[in-house]
């Protein structure tokens, strides 16, 4: 009597719908950041050590054209029971390491493209916290023929969050070219209905997921 | 309508306030009487509806009070007929585990005294046989023969040491019988002994029981004749019972929890990690629930055992279905058990999964298997096997519990009655003195006109003590002719 009681009351209390996470995380491999590349896989694994059971998560490189499902590098849904979502961290764990190696600088960032699959992804798993996390230098450079101006960015529900965003050489001689690129990320972000963080210290990652 | 709208009847604002004063002073001192009485009947009416709410709630409590009387002394009495019907279960064990043999130590104290008695009869000693020959010497002593006298003397002297040497060999012998037969019955005066040591014991403890059996009829008797001592103590020994129940039901409250935290983890792996029953995950309810249903079968072990008696039903049930009831909760239990066992086996496999898996995100070397990790698992597993059944003795506990906490409750809802009447007839008293209080500052307010009030009632009453007087002056003076007048006659 007394649990159906306090299971009433717990229900009473709860919002209704999922309470599972996911993540998309997007890796710019462009050749002024691929340097960087290997400083990812700290965050990946920081993320599957802090996801749970039924939780999503995908990596995609950001290249030329990365509105495309062939950019993903790895995705997982875990299982629902702890012993499996372990296997299954441990197998993603080792596809990151793997594609980390091989990892090949691109000449182009489409990050807008990118964004937008990353939209696609987490709005078909529909978790109950969805996070993007961008790992560029946030700098977009397009190759001819490829059309990101406009391009309507749904972002309510979801959790953008910029990390390591190094600074390039221009950024050091115009420091508003660095605030700037912040600042037009974050507006089309929150105009999306999105929320925007930019966390550059990867050793301070407590408040991530 | 605003202040400064109200003032702005005359040009200048203090004559107007001044004009409104005058005009509200004035009513108020014309509504003096009418508003004197209703506040009067106000406050009376406050006040005895206060104290209207105080005797219902007195009436209650005595209600209540009477109630509890009433519990607390049937279940000191249920309590009580218990303890006594167990005394006696305890004598009849005493009087049939003794008395059943008594016809056996019967006829063995029987044979062992025959024994003894034969043995005593022919342990009696016998006399030696007087020496016959004593005289027989005499008599040839006084013979007068030279030498055929002393031959027969030596002869004579001869045999009777002989005879001598043989009595005594006889007596000898039939003192070492007699030894023999005194010694043979010593182990049935042990017998005897013992036995008689064993019945005494036996009457000691029916004796022992019956005097507890007396004081707790006393006691008895105390609670069926509702004697205020026995309610006292009744009331008393039930806080305590209550106090000491709710310490131990903290402790198997704890108990619960280090069950909970080591099936709980396993049970994802059972039922999955992520689903959700309102607030709480469904692995944690399932482990919760099964802690409940040891529980509860340990409560109706403990109920089928006659240990506690929560369900009359169970006690109701005929011997053969007790006893299957008593097996059928065991095995339940058992398996339980078991099941807890293999689960905090799971528990700590499932642990170290994830601390390789965590160790592994982290970027960590691999870690050296720990050679104790055995004892850690080992001592899940036996606590997963051991607190269902420890839990079962929280039937105990929790019948006490319940029980007092009858009484406990009923103690404190007189309490609160008896302070909800306290209040209500200090709001009834404050009601009364509100309204003498409220009439007052009525008249504070008005405190100019009553001044005038005052001032012209008192020049009025000396007015009318003066005209009295006058007038009392001049009938006096009617009655009696002036001195002057008196003095004119007498000149």
């Amino acid at each position: 009597m007394m649990v159906a009681t306090a299971l009433a009351l717990g229900a009473c209390g709860q919002p209704a719908g999922p309470r599972n996470t996911g993540v998309y995380l997007l890796i710019d491999t462009s050749g002024t950041y691929n340097r960087q590349v290997s400083k990812a896989e700290q965050i990946i694994l920081f993320a599957l050590s802090r996801l749970q059971p039924a939780d999503s998560i995908a990596v995609a490189r950001i290249d030329t054209g990365s509105f495309s499902e062939k950019n993903i590098i790895a995705k997982a849904t875990f299982d629902e029971r702890p012993s499996t979502a372990n296997q299954q961290k441990r197998a993603f764990a080792s596809r990151i390491e793997k594609f980390i190696d091989q990892s090949t600088p691109a000449p182009y960032t489409d990050i807008t493209g990118g964004l937008l699959q990353a939209i696609e992804f987490l709005k078909e798993k529909d978790p109950g916290h969805k996070e993007i996390l961008i790992f560029s230098d946030m700098k977009e450079e397009l190759a001819k023929g490829y059309v990101r101006d406009d391009l309507p960015l749904d972002f309510k529900g979801f959790d953008v969050v910029a990390l390591n965003v190094t600074k390039l050489r221009s950024d050091n001689f115009d420091p508003r070219e660095y605030l700037t690129r912040l600042d037009t990320w974050k507006s089309k972000v929150e105009k999306g209905g999105g929320r925007w963080r930019v966390i550059n210290d990867l050793d301070r990652l407590d408040g991530l997921l | 309508m605003s202040m400064t709208s109200l003032l702005a009847f005359t040009p200048w604002p203090p004559l107007s306030a001044l004009i409104l004063l005058v005009l509200l002073v004035t009513a108020l001192y014309l509504a003096r009487g009418t508003a004197h009485q209703a506040i009067h009947a106000l406050a009376v009416a406050l006040s005895r509806g206060f104290r209207l709410a105080s005797r219902a709630v007195a009436r209650a409590e005595t209600r209540l009070a009477a109630r509890n009387r009433d519990v607390l002394l049937a279940a000191g009495r249920e309590a009580k007929e218990r303890i006594v019907e167990r005394e006696f279960v305890r004598v009849g064990d005493t009087v049939r585990k003794d008395l059943a043999s008594y016809p056996d130590m019967h006829r063995r104290l029987s044979e062992a005294i025959v024994r003894i008695e034969e043995d005593q009869e022919k342990a009696v000693e016998v006399p030696p046989d007087a020496p016959g020959w004593a005289q027989a010497v005499q008599v040839v002593a006084k013979l007068d023969t030279k030498s055929s006298g002393v031959d027969i003397l030596s002869d004579i002297h001869k045999s009777m040491v002989k005879a001598h040497e043989e009595a005594m060999e006889d007596y000898r012998k039939a003192s070492a019988e007699r030894h023999a037969l005194l010694r043979r019955m010593m182990p049935d005066w042990r017998l005897i002994q013992d036995t008689l040591g064993r019945v005494n014991k036996s009457v000691e403890s029916v004796l022992e029981r019956g005097g507890t059996i007396d004081r707790h009829m006393e006691e008895y008797d105390a609670i069926v004749r509702g004697e205020d001592r026995a309610v006292t103590v009744l009331s008393s020994s039930s806080i305590v019972y209550f106090f000491v129940a709710a310490l131990v039901l903290a402790v198997a409250t704890a108990g619960a929890a280090v069950n909970f935290t080591l099936i709980a983890r396993p049970m994802a792996e059972m039922v999955g990690g992520t689903s959700f029953i309102g607030a709480f995950r469904t692995a944690d309810i399932a482990a919760l629930v099964i802690i409940m249903v040891e529980i509860s079968m340990g409560l109706f072990l403990m109920e089928s055992l006659r240990i506690t008696r929560l369900f009359p039903v169970i006690a109701a049930l005929s011997d053969k279905m007790r006893v299957r009831m008593i097996f059928i909760t065991f095995a339940i239990l058992l398996l339980m058990a078991s099941i807890e066992a293999g689960l905090a086996y799971m528990r700590e496999v499932l642990l170290q999964d994830e601390l390789a898996t965590s160790a592994l995100l982290r970027g960590d070397a691999a870690s050296p298997v720990n050679g104790h990790l055995w004892i850690t698992t080992a001592a899940q597993m036996g606590m997963g096997f051991i607190l269902p059944f420890a839990l079962t003795f929280v039937a105990i506990p929790l019948e006490t519990f319940v029980h007092s906490l009858r009484t406990v409750m009923g103690l404190l809802a007189i309490g609160v009655l008896r302070l909800f009447a306290l209040v209500f007839r200090i709001l009834a008293s404050g009601a009364r003195h509100m309204g003498t209080l409220l009439q007052q500052l009525y008249d504070f307010l008005l405190f100019v006109p009553l001044w005038i009030e005052t001032r012209m009632a008192a020049a009025a009453a000396q007015e009318a003590a003066e005209e009295a007087a006058e007038q009392a002056a001049e009938q006096h003076g009617r009655v009696e002719a002036p001195a002057w007048q008196q003095q004119g006659a007498q000149s």
